[in-house]
């Protein structure tokens, strides 16, 4: 039922900001206004600021509206699971004699351990009963427990608050429904509602309380900066070791017909190989521990920046190289300062996809064998069931690759500001 | 002996499927110091290899070029090029791009930047010495190419369609700056244009080159250049020669692409 209606929703809130901001908002400003064609004109598309922001809290509101969060104001709330009491009659039928008993009940909330109501259990053939239940399970009611006739005696449950059932039916009640099983009794389940279960989904203000107990306690005895901080050494180390070999290799391969033709079809062949394929080869051969994730991620970004310094080293305008010739360069002179520069942006873009996929590459590796790390994190959250460390581990994960690729292209404005001028 | 010399050059480039093209054939030229020769023809003419071949960048399949004495073997600092466009280290500003060819050859800081403040005011960028060189318009990067290859002092300039891509009025005014430079220097030059009109007018000499095979067609002594250096170029182009040499050139250029549309459509 949620899985319907939260895109409803979704698709809801879209619809409703796009017309009030784009209707009843609208103002352009700047060039762009007085364009008559927009239409299929690229540079005349902006992302809208409003639907930006408005587009972030969507998510955070649909993420507290179906998990119940504290955050936001309850009439927002999807309809939450029952919780409290209630209770509802049978009448057994037994010796061609009828009574009619009440069943307490006490739904309460999974982590509770709350006594059974106490009740009084009355007279006639059928006493009173009371039963508690979890939320999101349900609970067989043993009736004849406490009655005068047995189910072996030919008991069974005829009605459910006067509605008269069989074996198979089910009855609507106040916070929840019986429904008579095969055998004839009756079970008890409580309404869901429509939010999503804590072990599904932790509601935001779960993740964030966790993320302060992860920030003091750490997790598997290594704080949660530590976690990430070991993440982000290995990319770094086996980025730093793809680009040590992987950068003059790519040169090689572009200035020397020898080094092109031996390397050629070996980075080629090794370019479409997703570094993900390469794990079990590496932990057979070098075990689980540092060195054989700084192998796989010094592989993984070695045939990119190679291909990156060599397309550097070709897309060398030639008219650059006779002009450098033509004023008395050195060859040494002429890789100085026209190869090298000139092949920076290609290398620096390189970089930028090295360091994603060696991000990617790390955390999947960590899933799979880590005593440290982002990845290893969220594994063994997933197999306790700590939904709220995976959820908090895949955001810091995303806000990490994130960040490295904000940093890789500041680096690059600030590095190579001639790149795509020449 | 000074000057550049051209003895007997010839050029065939093999082709993949076997056959050869003859791009030159038995070129010969004498340049004296500080001539400036205008190279004109319709495409595929030669004229580009010719200029590399000067240059250093090909090496010819016969015939053989000497400057100064000495012959020509490889791109050297004493043969300074001056590109269409492109050619301009984008990653370095103005003053570095003009003082490259001295610090090559580690000329002292001090030295260096006399040369390149000097050359700067000539071409009128002193203002613009530390811009990026895509910051600045395409006439103005062709100054600061002009600028770059005057700071190594080169014997020869070769300058292979360098205002090709201007537009007609700054292309103007950069023909006034190459007539004044190349008096002041006196450079030896050679310069490979599409443009009758520009051959004229910055053409001390001359050479119309004609194509299957590349070959000297007619050689032209000119005045034009000579006045141009004093007078406004529109002035120049009232000269009652001016129109006329134009028209036979034009002519002698059109009748030779028509000879080659002619045989392209008999092999058709």
């Amino acid at each position: 039922m949620t899985g319907l209606i939260l895109p409803v929703v979704y698709i809801g809130i879209f619809a409703v900001a796009a017309f009030v901001f784009t209707r009843i908002g609208a103002k352009k400003d700047g060039y762009t206004a007085l364009k008559t064609v927009t239409f299929g004109d690229e540079s005349a598309v902006r992302p809208n600021r409003a639907a930006g922001i408005i587009s972030i809290l969507t998510l955070f509101l649909l993420w507290g509206m179906f998990t119940g969060s504290s955050l936001i104001p309850s009439f927002l709330h999807a309809p939450a699971p029952f919780k409290g009491e209630t209770s509802f009659e049978y009448t057994v039928e037994a010796n061609g004699q009828t009574d009619t008993a009440t069943v307490a009940v006490l739904v309460h909330e999974r982590e509770e351990t709350p006594d059974t109501p106490a009740i009084e259990e009355g007279d006639g053939i059928a006493k009173n009963d009371s039963i508690k239940v979890a939320q999101y399970r349900s609970q067989l009611v043993s009736f004849d427990k406490n009655d005068e006739v047995k189910r072996a005696d030919g008991a069974k449950v005829v009605a459910i608050n006067g509605t008269p059932v069989v074996p198979g039916d089910t009855v609507e009640i106040e916070g929840g429904s019986v429904t008579i099983s095969d055998k004839g009794t009756p079970n008890f389940q409580p309404e869901n509602g429509l939010q999503m279960e804590p072990l599904y989904l932790p509601s935001p203000e779960a993740v964030v309380e966790r993320t302060g107990k992860v920030l003091e306690e750490g997790f598997r005895g290594t704080s949660l900066l530590g976690h990430l901080g070991m993440s982000l050494f290995r990319v770094v180390a086996g980025f730093i070791c793809g680009a040590i070999v992987g950068i003059p290799l790519g040169y090689a391969m572009g200035l020397s017909n020898w080094f092109r033709g031996w390397f050629d079809p070996i980075v080629e062949f090794m370019r479409p190989v997703p570094p993900l394929a390469l794990i079990p080869l590496v932990i057979i051969w070098a075990g689980i521990g540092e060195t054989g994730k700084i192998i796989l991620l010094f592989l993984a970004a070695l045939w990119i920046m190679a291909i990156a310094a060599r397309s550097g080293v070709s897309g060398v305008n030639i008219a650059k190289v006779h002009a450098a010739y033509s004023l008395g360069a050195s060859k040494w002179q002429i890789m100085r300062h026209v190869i090298i520069p000139n092949s920076l942006p290609e290398i620096f873009t390189g970089a930028r996809v090295a360091m994603g996929v060696c991000w990617g590459t790390v955390v999947a590796a960590e899933l799979v064998a880590a005593e440290q790390g982002a990845g290893m994190m969220i594994m063994v959250a997933s197999k306790f069931q700590n939904t709220d460390i995976v959820i908090l581990g895949i955001i810091l994960i995303g806000i990490i690759g994130f960040g490295i690729d904000m940093l890789m292209r500041g680096a690059e404005r600030i590095m190579v500001p001639w790149k795509g001028r020449g | 002996m000074s000057g550049l010399s051209i003895d007997k050059l010839s050029m065939r480039f093999d082709l993949p499927n076997g056959g050869s093209v003859q791009a030159l054939k038995d070129v010969t030229l004498d340049l004296k110091a500080g001539e400036l020769l205008s190279v004109l023809g319709p495409s595929g003419c030669g004229k580009t290899t010719l200029l590399n071949i000067v240059a250093g960048f090909l090496a010819p399949t016969e015939g053989k070029m000497t400057l100064n004495g000495h012959e020509i073997k490889g791109p050297d600092a004493e043969r300074g090029m001056v590109f269409q466009q492109g050619a301009l280290f984008e990653w370095m500003s103005v003053r570095d791009n003009v003082g490259f060819g001295p610090s090559m050859k580690g000329m002292p800081s001090k030295e260096k930047a006399e040369i390149v403040n000097h050359l700067l005011d000539v071409v009128g960028l002193q203002d613009f010495k530390e811009k990026a060189v895509y910051e600045l318009s395409g006439g103005m990067q062709q100054r600061v190419a002009l600028a770059r290859c005057l700071a190594n002092d080169p014997d020869v300039i070769l300058m292979d369609e360098p205002l090709g891509a201007l537009d007609a009025l700054t292309r103007e005014k950069m023909q006034s700056l190459v007539l004044k430079l190349w008096k002041e220097t006196g450079k030896t030059i050679i310069l490979i244009t599409h443009s009758v009109e520009e051959a004229l007018l910055l053409g001390e000499r001359l050479i119309v080159m004609a194509p299957r095979p590349g070959r000297i067609h007619k050689e032209y002594r000119l005045p034009f250049a000579e006045l141009g250096v004093e007078a406004d170029l529109r002035e120049v182009k009232k000269h009652p020669d001016f129109a006329v040499k134009r028209e036979e050139i034009l002519g002698m250029i059109w009748d030779m692409e028509e000879e080659i549309m002619g045989r392209s459509e008999e092999t058709a």
